[in-house]
């Protein structure tokens, strides 16, 4: 059928009539999101947006059609927090195993100028250690990031895309998963400003401990306070007073609309929740693998958080003799309820990979959080419109709506069942058809033993 | 969960019934024995202690005959819950705060309040000469971070003296190395000089801007200096130093230094060598928190002797013993009772060394350290005398509220073991179910 007015449209092109603009998926099960699910209805996209959905809507002569009979649209998935499309941007060494954004990692120096000497160590907050706040990820996006189309094929159209090295890493930005040109997959930027805690230990400068970390990042708000202060004064009347010296740290924590904070164990959520609180301006907490004991604390807050989707696992090649604690069992037990416990109380989340290399895995994560008490519905939701709204961004994203950018991917089956293939993906309009799966690399039969 | 999440939220309102304890011998420490006698609690203070009491109505009765009753012992140097220690990247560290990085999940915490232990000072490591701020605790085991600490204490810095400091060990810049200054002793006696010159320097700045401000000119503030202020504070009397120093030469040194700069130190901690300087130290009314007989681990604890404390304390030095150690601190009883054995302190001077001297020492006393009427009803009862090696913890009692109670703890014993038995199996069963037995190599043709 669909072939037919192909032939017919691309024969009136001939014709010299314009080619078709767009494209109608129609009889397609369409879970919008943002409203009930359509059973049977018809999406169509134009000019990178989405210009109609609904169950009866007569498609126009200029089209592409896709037969969904038998396929359900989503909106496109959004990984919350990523560095896929920064290629050079990822944490330089993973934590391993457990309760990993809590965790000190080990910091990169902070990349100086071509030709510059070696950065001495660190002397105290004034030097600014392990900061690159001023870098964004809208400039550091790279299209030839060889995850884009491995997550994308998955189903995944955009990523909120973060530097990840360092104490105040940089900036973010919300990037979609195609494009020619890096500007092009730009939604907005900066989404907020990254931080972790990691420390150098006793012979790499300041911070060296978790406590020198946070002390750190609080010099810096206080700084970035007087700073702003001091720049306004000096802006109304700069007789008299001695001109502000420019700090680029500083600018770049004031450009972020909200801070990012590592809180993985139930410690360390209702620690950085004070942290945040103390700092007075908008904060996400990410890791939160022991959320499901932290979610009436979380709400009390209300802050949004980000799940990670890699759940805490047992330690490979571990003492086969450790006897563990009961709170590490517990926690790795309970981890994947962490998503239900944090709907049921109500706490704005969503999901992020967290460096899980496949989208299959990434699925397999979420079948754990379903298989632990989440409904279907709050995990399509976890990965599309919270995300979006976390950022702000749900005027455009996150949903299946007239006049939202059209990003999409169609699936023959449930998106999170086994079996499920993703047939089509649409990133701004632009439709993706992924190969057939390949067989799975060597990393991921190890990593199912 | 339900239970955490219960704990979470009523940190501050804690409405026990009133207790009494009864037929109990009574440690008070500051107002003699009490033979057969019971204590009144109410809103977790202790309202009456003696051997008539009028019992409330409706209160909740803990015989302790033939038991002990002391208070709650006191820990004046300690390591638990922090989930760092040193910031000794720098010399001069006092921007970081041990209060930012408590876990009150350390397990320690429990060991310590088995222990009988329920007050302890959390203090940053002695990496450098001025180290981070410290922060006193309760052992508030099942709390909140906020909620194990102890309120109204007065704010502590450490300080440190000697090999740990000068980092005897690590290579110098000069040879290459990242090693950081100073490299001796000299050079942490400069440390102190130059942190405080530029502390006085901060101090000014603000009073000049303050008055500034009041004129009604038109300035920008200074920059506020986290690792100033503290110092500051120090300065002014707002914030205790506790400074760790072994040999009695640096401890003078330091002495001299505070009279300077016009600070006070409030104890030394370890100060092995402090019994050669009893004299001076109890003129300058400076404490000193000391270990019983632990000894020569490195070459500036050579010289010490177990009868430092009892020195100390007949020279008018107020002196309490500390654990430095998650398991030294789970007996302080005993290492007071060394202190009989070593210096033949009395019975009640050897249990002040971790009750009421550390809580003076740590700004505490007007709450903790002792049984008297309107203070916090922390309390330990033990089956026999606490000086005794035989004395095992019974109950712990904090804010009137028990914390541990030995035979309930047992019971519950065996209900974890099965909790986590149950899952380690179903791990184990999960594992099997992902991942059946791969294609092995018995499969492949010949």
């Amino acid at each position: 059928m669909s072939k037919l007015i192909r032939f017919a449209l691309l024969y009136a092109g001939i014709a010299a009539a314009a080619p078709p603009s767009g494209v109608a998926i129609r009889n397609a099960r369409i879970v919008t999101v943002a409203g009930p699910t359509i059973e049977k209805g018809v999406v169509i996209v134009r000019g990178g947006l989405i210009e109609q959905v609904g169950a009866d809507l007569s498609i126009p002569a200029d089209v592409w059609t896709i037969d969904g009979q038998g396929l359900t649209v989503y909106p496109g998935l959004i990984d919350a927090l990523s560095t896929i499309g920064l290629p050079d941007a990822a944490p330089a060494a993973a934590p391993a195993g457990r309760a990993g954004a809590g965790r000190p990692t080990a910091i990169a120096p902070a990349t100086g100028a071509p030709g510059a000497a070696a950065t001495p160590p660190a002397r105290g907050p004034e030097d600014r250690p392990s900061t690159t706040s001023w870098q964004n990820a809208a400039d550091l996006a790279q299209p030839t990031d060889r995850r884009i189309e491995t997550f994308r094929n998955g189903g995944f159209t955009s990523v909120g895309a973060f530097p990840m090295r360092g104490i105040f890493a940089g900036q973010g930005a919300l990037l979609n998963l195609a494009g020619d040109k890096a500007g092009q997959m730009v939604i907005a930027s900066p989404l907020g400003q990254y931080i972790t805690l990691a420390s150098s230990g006793f012979s790499g400068g300041f911070p060296g401990s978790l406590m020198g970390a946070i002390a750190y990042i609080r010099q810096v708000y206080i700084d970035a306070d007087q700073y702003k202060a001091a720049k306004a004064l000096y802006a109304k009347n700069p007789r008299g007073l001695t001109r502000p010296d420019y700090d680029r740290a500083l600018e770049g924590v004031l450009e972020s609309p909200r801070a990012l904070l590592p809180a993985s164990r139930a410690v360390e959520i209702a620690r950085m929740i004070r942290f945040g609180e103390e700092l007075k301006q908008p904060f996400i907490l990410y890791g939160l693998n022991e959320g499901y004991r932290s979610a009436d604390l979380l709400k009390q807050a209300g802050a949004p958080v980000l799940v990670s989707l890699k759940w805490p696992e047992k330690t490979r090649d571990g003492d086969p003799e450790e006897v563990e604690t009961l709170r590490a069992l517990e926690t790795r037990a309970s981890a994947p309820g962490t998503p239900a416990a944090l709907a049921r109380a109500g706490v704005m989340f969503a999901f992020y990979t967290d460096g899980v290399a496949t989208p299959r895995d990434v699925m397999k994560a979420v079948r754990k959080a379903i298989d632990a008490g989440l409904t279907q519905d709050d995990a399509v939701r976890a990965m599309t419109l919270s995300a979006a709204k976390i950022y702000g961004l749900e005027d455009r994203l996150g949903s299946v709506e007239k006049g939202k950018i059209a990003n999409l991917v169609v699936t023959k089956g449930d998106l999170f069942q086994d079996k499920t293939e993703v047939k089509y993906v649409f990133v701004d309009g632009q439709k993706f058809e992924p190969a057939e799966e390949t067989p799975a690399p060597p990393s991921r039969q190890r990593e199912t033993q | 969960m339900k239970h955490l999440c219960a704990i979470l939220f009523s940190v501050a309102a804690i409405a026990a019934p009133p207790t009494v304890i009864r037929n109990a011998t009574i440690l008070t420490i500051t107002k003699g024995v009490v033979k057969n006698g019971s204590i009144v609690i109410r809103d977790g203070k202790i309202a009456e202690v003696g051997e008539n009491v009028s019992v409330p109505e409706g209160a909740q009765v803990i015989d302790a005959a033939g038991q002990f009753v002391m208070p709650g012992m006191i820990d004046a140097h300690s390591h638990i819950t922090a989930e760092s220690v040193n910031e000794g990247s720098v010399s001069v560290s006092s921007m970081v705060g041990v209060d930012d990085v408590l876990n009150p999940e350390d397990i320690a915490l429990y060991r310590a309040l088995a222990g009988g232990v329920t007050t302890l000072s959390i203090m940053h490591g002695s990496a450098n000469a001025i180290g981070g701020k410290c922060i006193v605790i309760k052992a508030r085991w099942g709390k909140d971070a906020p909620g194990i600490v102890f309120e109204g204490a007065m704010p502590v810095i450490k300080f440190a003296l000697g090999e740990n400091p000068k980092r005897s060990g690590g290579t110098p810049v000069a040879q290459g190395g990242r090693g950081r200054y100073p490299a001796t002793r000299m050079g942490v006696e400069d440390v102190f000089r130059e942190a405080f010159t530029e502390a006085k320097n901060y101090q000014a700045e603000w009073r000049e801007y303050n008055e500034k401000i009041k004129r009604g000119e038109n300035a920008i503030a200074p920059h506020r200096d986290l690792k100033l202020e503290p110092l500051v504070e120090v300065l002014e009397g707002k914030r205790y130093v506790h400074a760790h120093g072994y040999r009695s030469d640096e401890m003078l040194m330091l002495l001299k230094v505070s009279d300077e700069f016009g600070f006070k130190i409030r104890f030394f901690v370890h100060g092995l060598e402090g019994y050669k300087i009893a004299k001076e130290l109890a003129a300058h009314d400076v404490g000193v928190s000391t270990f019983s007989d632990w000894w020569s681990y490195k070459v500036e604890a050579y010289d010490a002797i177990p009868y430092n404390a009892a020195l100390l304390m007949k020279k008018g030095v107020l002196v309490s013993l500390n654990s430095d150690d998650a398991e030294l601190m789970r007996h302080m009883n005993q290492e007071a009772a060394k202190t009989v054995k070593y210096g033949g302190l009395t019975e009640t001077e050897a249990l002040s060394l971790v009750t009421i001297n550390p809580a003076k020492q740590l700004g505490v006393d007007k709450q903790v350290g002792s049984i008297e009427a309107g203070k916090d009803a922390d309390l330990v009862i033990f089956d026999k005398h606490p000086l005794s090696n035989y004395a095992k913890v019974q109950k712990v009692l904090i804010d009137g509220t028990v914390y541990f109670d030995r035979d309930k703890e047992q019971s519950e014993l065996s209900k974890k073991d099965a909790r986590k038995k149950a899952l380690i199996d179903k791990e184990k069963q999960q594992q099997q179910q992902e991942s059946p037995r791969r294609p092995g190599a018995a499969r492949r043709p010949s």
